[in-house]
């Protein structure tokens, strides 16, 4: 019996419509706009000016504080302008506009293939390194990755643990970079385990991604503590406190943070970035994303400057389809609906979903017919039709009370529901109102 | 460029419909009315169709002339409790009790609470109550079966007599012990449904088909029907121990009355179910005691109906006390 969580989930139509293609370069766009938001904490400051002239990898934007990260010129070229864009938050953000002149990188940045095994750093040069070099949580949360690399005083980790469930349909940029990168991904994972302190590593694979077990099984064989482990297919496997339970199966209470239990989670292609980093001194502005759709000619996977248009992906598959009716950054499950195709691509975008317009319409909601679908497949054993009547009767202290902020929002409960009932969006409201009165209970 | 949508996430949604659902639970309940159809003839046919119809016009009426709301009759909720009604009452029972019964199904049970989703007792349920205390003459005169390939039976005039459990009833009322009681059918014509009693209670294994239907299908989970089977069977048998003149035994038990019918379609309706695997549990097994107490005990041979239903009054005070566990809850180190 394959491992996998105890409570809830669903098993979402997989579409991994890419799993075999190969990892190609996306031509580089003739201007990049690079927001200086692209991880979760405070945005970066810029520190170029209007016309300086910029290489890849050079530092453009500071990180603003504890919780934030370095931006890099993801290519050579002049700084041209300074604008706010509306990004996947809804939010205007700060962007640096770079019009591309060549492809110069900074020349500190290694540019070889050679793979280099062996970890010269300390731990603490390591940390210094990953967040130099901007490097956040690939998975999609983009948080900071150097603080988790940093064992709070007084807890200690046993065991590292390796995200490469990709357990959201369609997305297989993950896949395809442990298939082509695998060995420089387990050097980065040394690092990480290095860094931490710990001397086991567990690497987390559903079952669907067959050839990357197999082939991970083998590499692993030269790195001691490291070992993979096959998961059932189930959504959402790739949230933190699901992989903990899957495979370690421990628990995390409820408001604490996978060091409570030992463990530290990182993303599979967050392990490549710090190999980068750290072998390579090679700063995170480039990625690789998935770019797919029914719909679509050419799905691919492109290794991709941060910064491009969300356009220039778009094209290099083939063009947007007549039909399409939605552009999704990320997955179907947790990914953001964006605006327009001029959206530029982030640190933590894993994939750029193109949606055919009978697919992208929300249904017509129904009267709850109280069938406790949602309470089945809640992997937080929330019970999201009692939260969401909370939200719309805006009783938020009882709602708070049944652990609304627990929800990890991967919208289980939403996709599940026979009446078509937008539960997951009144959570979302509940939630950011309750948080609000949490603050204002601090303060 | 096309017109985008822009929404929060998730962007899919599951094949799951209400009206799936409903129809699920229709296409489940076939064989069971297959089975009525070859023992009851005539009488099954007509007293389904009108129930059937009745319900949907009810509920078409109500929405069209007094809700003034959109038509809800094609999600097949109307139409379910139309077929669960008449599965729930004898094949020669005459039309006009049948529209009295379908009425308050639908009007009082239903529609009154705000329709779908609203109701806190099960309507068909209400509705054979309510008809079983108001006409329990019509309502407790079962045709005798005979298979459709001998002869097909007229739908008023059919010959009568009494159910298995009213047998017993009567019978252990009059100090006679149970296996000098005359007249009770084989286990297995009570497995196959060759006896007297309501239409879509009687053939066991129809209904055990449309459950196993429904599990596959993922329309229920196991929790109800198990739980309630379990209880009867072990709580029935344990009596059946302790005095076998007076106690029927658990397979008696769980083929007669609407024991099955009631475990597998009624109990389940989800409108009127508790919301997490531990109150479901907590429900079913309080169905079963209820049913065996009553059967033993009360003054009605039967015994399905009324535990469901009194167990539906406690679903608000089930939902409250029985929450899911909580990730996360207990490992506080």
């Amino acid at each position: 019996m394959l491992k996998t969580f105890s409570k809830g989930g669903i098993h979402p139509p997989e579409n991994k419509l890419t799993a075999n293609k190969q990892i190609e370069m996306l031509a580089l766009p003739k201007t990049v706009v690079v927001p200086v938001a692209q991880h979760i904490g405070a945005p970066a400051k810029i520190i170029v000016k209007r016309g300086d002239m910029v290489k890849a990898g050079q530092i453009i934007a500071e990180s603003g504080g504890f919780i934030s990260a370095n931006i890099h010129s993801p290519v050579s070229g002049k700084v041209t302008k300074f604008d706010k864009i509306i990004d996947t938050s809804g939010y205007k953000k700060d962007t640096v506009i770079i019009e591309v002149e060549g492809d110069e990188w900074v020349d500190t940045i290694d540019k070889s293939d050679t793979l280099i095994k062996e970890i010269s750093l300390s731990p603490e040069e390591i940390v210094k390194r990953v967040n130099d070099s901007g490097v956040v949580g690939l998975g999609g949360a983009t948080f900071p990755s150097y603080v988790k690399l940093m064992v709070p005083k007084g807890k200690k980790a046993d065991v590292l643990i390796l995200n490469g469930v990709e357990c959201e349909p369609y997305l297989t940029s993950d896949h395809r970079l442990m298939l082509e990168k695998g060995e420089e991904m387990l050097v980065g994972v040394k690092i990480i385990m290095k860094a931490i302190n710990v001397n086991k590593a567990i690497i987390g694979i559903e079952n669907n991604k067959k050839d990357a077990i197999e082939h991970l099984t083998t590499l692993c064989q030269g790195y001691d503590g490291i070992t993979v482990v096959p998961l059932k297919v189930k959504y959402p496997q790739g949230g933190e406190k699901q992989l903990i339970k899957a495979t370690i199966n421990r628990e995390i209470p409820s408001g604490a943070l996978p060091i409570e239990v030992g463990a530290v989670v990182q993303n599979v292609g967050t392990a490549f970035a710090v190999y980068e980093a750290v072998q390579k001194n090679k700063p995170l502005f480039e990625r690789v994303i998935t770019i797919t759709g029914k719909s679509l000619k050419n799905p691919s996977n492109f290794l991709v400057r941060v910064g491009t248009a969300t356009s220039n992906l778009i094209e290099a598959a083939g063009g947007l389809p007549e039909d399409t009716g939605k552009i999704i950054s990320g997955g179907p499950m947790m990914g953001k609906a964006l605006l327009n195709d001029q959206s530029p691509v982030t640190k933590g975008t894993s994939g750029i979903l193109i949606m055919p317009e009978v697919e992208s319409q929300r249904r017509k909601m129904l009267p709850c017919i109280r069938c406790a679908k949602c309470v089945s497949v809640c992997p937080m054993g929330l019970e999201p039709f009692l939260l969401m009547t909370y939200s719309v009767k805006k009783e938020y202290e009882r709602e708070e009370k049944e652990r609304v902020m627990d929800c990890i929002e991967c919208g289980s409960c939403s996709y599940v529901c026979p009446s078509d009932r937008p539960l997951l969006d009144y959570i979302r409201l509940g939630k950011s109102e309750i948080g609000k009165i949490i603050r204002s209970r601090k303060a | 460029m096309n017109k985008l949508f822009v929404s929060p996430s998730p962007h899919v949604y599951g094949k799951q419909s209400v009206k799936g659902l409903m129809y699920g639970v229709l296409i489940a309940l076939i064989p069971t009315m297959l089975v009525s159809i070859y023992f009851f003839g005539m009488g099954a046919l007509i007293v389904t169709l009108s129930s059937v119809l009745s319900a949907v016009a009810f509920e078409y009426l109500i929405t069209r002339f007094i809700l003034k709301s959109e038509s809800t009759i094609m999600d097949g909720s109307a139409a379910l409790t139309g077929l669960l009604l008449a599965f729930n009452v004898p094949s020669n029972l005459p039309l006009w009790i049948i529209l009295i019964g379908s009425f308050v199904a639908i009007a009082v049970s239903k529609m009154s609470f705000g329709g779908l989703g609203n109701n806190i007792f099960n309507p068909a349920l209400v509705g054979r109550v309510f008809l079983l205390i108001s006409f329990p003459v019509q309502m407790t005169s079962w045709p005798k079966p005979i298979a459709i390939t001998e002869k097909m039976l007229p739908y008023l005039d059919a010959e009568t007599g009494a159910t298995p459990l009213a047998l017993v009833k009567e019978g252990v009322r009059n100090g006679v012990k149970l296996s000098e009681i005359q007249g009770i059918p084989s286990n297995m014509d009570m497995f196959i449904g060759n006896m007297g009693g309501s239409l879509g209670e009687v053939a066991a294994i129809a209904l055990i088909l449309g459950l196993v239907y429904m599990l596959v299908r993922k329309i229920i989970t196991w929790h109800i029907p198990v739980s309630i089977l379990g209880t009867i069977a072990i709580f029935s048998g344990l009596m059946h121990l302790g005095n076998p003149d007076k106690f029927t035994d658990p397979v008696f038990n769980m083929l007669t009355g609407g024991v099955l019918l009631g475990a597998i379609f009624m109990a389940t309706d989800y409108v009127t179910s508790p919301m997490s695997t531990k109150g479901m549990l907590i429900y079913g097994v309080s169905i079963g005691v209820l049913t065996v107490v009553i059967r033993a005990f009360g003054a009605f041979p039967e015994g399905v109906s009324f535990a469901i239903l009194i167990m539906n009054a406690f679903v608000p005070l089930i939902n409250m006390y029985s929450k899911p566990k909580r990730f996360g809850e207990k490992q506080k180190k």
